[in-house]
């Protein structure tokens, strides 16, 4: 027999706060909330049926895939994808409005557009580890990879942040 | 939180996808926890009963789904809060019966639902207008489970011989109940 489902109340409050931690790293802050909420509305439908020992991991699968969904329609009503400059224009010029809201430095926003230019893997797979603080077996099991597959995306995110770090650094000096 | 939590329920209600919803009452007895489905009114908390166990008994008995919605629960609070102020004596709420036992138990519920304001009953009482007449100490057994206390007025039901009897939330509350009601 399952373990019984905690009331989704209870799941809500323990998951609330990693979730919006992990979609404000896939989306950025100003998006992080509308996902939020399709992400809780999707668990809420599929409630029933999800298995009470594996909740974190399902709960996290579900906000991956929102993010996803939503940087897709985002990249269809903008600009072709291929096309990343004017991504990066509006990651830097909408940062530091957005980093407001969220008590964020510039420094910080910077940090986000860096970030918000990984590949999706790697960027789920360093935002888990280092803004959910998520152990690795655990960042593996959220994104459906081995904690040696995790390990690996987050190796490979943090090289190309290092690049766009020093990047930054040669820009400013 | 409370903010995101709030706007969620609303969507999830419009959805259909709120199950239960729950609310938190305060009333003189204490907090009271009352929660609904769409049939109505299924479960009351009374104080000394943990929030987390109530809403564990609903996710375990009705539904998962389970959310703060006050909302919901405006017109429950609204006649609750009428009782205790002394404005109000029948409560016009629907019941949802599914927490309590099909049979003789929910039968003894249902006819102690019956009792008027200020008006008290024996368990032997109780026991006899569910249909069986000895029964009377599975009467208490099925009145101890009341998931809706205050509303289906457990509270009226007393022993033989004028001591009130046992209550969940303690036997001084039901003596408070009864006094509020003038029964005493």
């Amino acid at each position: 027999m399952d373990q019984c489902l905690p009331p989704f109340q209870v799941f809500l409050e323990d998951h609330l706060d990693p979730v919006r931690a992990f979609l404000r790293g896939m989306v950025g802050p100003t998006d992080a909330d509308d996902c939020l909420q399709e992400t809780f509305i999707a668990a809420l439908r599929a409630y029933p049926r999800a298995h009470a020992g594996n909740l974190r991991a399902w709960v996290f699968t579900i906000a991956r895939r929102k993010a996803i969904d939503h940087q897709r329609s985002r990249s269809r009503r903008a600009q072709p994808v291929a096309d990343v400059e004017p991504l990066v224009d509006r990651a830097n010029s909408a940062a530091p409005a957005d980093a407001a809201g969220v008590g964020m430095s510039p420094r910080h926003s910077e940090i986000w557009a860096a970030v918000a230019e990984l590949p999706p893997g790697q960027r789920a797979a360093v935002v888990l580890r280092f803004a959910v603080d998520l152990r690795y077996r655990d960042v593996g099991e959220a994104l459906g990879t081995s904690e040696e597959g995790a390990r690996r995306n987050v190796h490979e995110g943090l090289k190309k942040l290092r690049r766009s770090a020093a990047e930054l650094k040669e820009m400013t000096t | 939180m409370t903010d995101f939590v709030e706007a969620l329920a609303t969507r999830a209600a419009d959805e259909g996808l709120l199950d239960v919803a729950y609310a938190t009452l305060d009333s003189p007895v204490g907090e009271l926890v009352v929660a609904a489905t769409d049939r109505g009114l299924v479960r009351i908390g009374l104080p000394g009963e943990p929030l987390d166990s109530v809403l564990s008994q609903l996710a375990d008995g009705v539904s998962p789904r389970v959310l703060s919605y006050p909302r919901r629960l405006d017109e429950a609070r609204r006649e609750l809060d009428q009782y205790f102020a002394g404005r109000r004596e029948h409560f016009e709420l629907a019941v949802d019966w599914r927490l309590s036992h099909p049979g003789f138990y929910r039968r003894v519920l249902r006819e102690t639902a019956k009792v008027p304001f200020g008006e008290m009953i024996t368990y032997g009482q109780a026991a006899k207008r569910a249909g069986s007449p000895r029964a009377f100490r599975a009467a208490g057994t099925a009145l101890g489970a009341n998931p809706v206390p205050i509303v289906v007025p457990c509270h009226r039901v007393v022993r033989t011989g004028g001591d009130i009897g046992n209550y969940g939330g303690g036997p001084e509350m039901k003596r408070f109940l009864l006094e509020l009601e003038n029964a005493l």
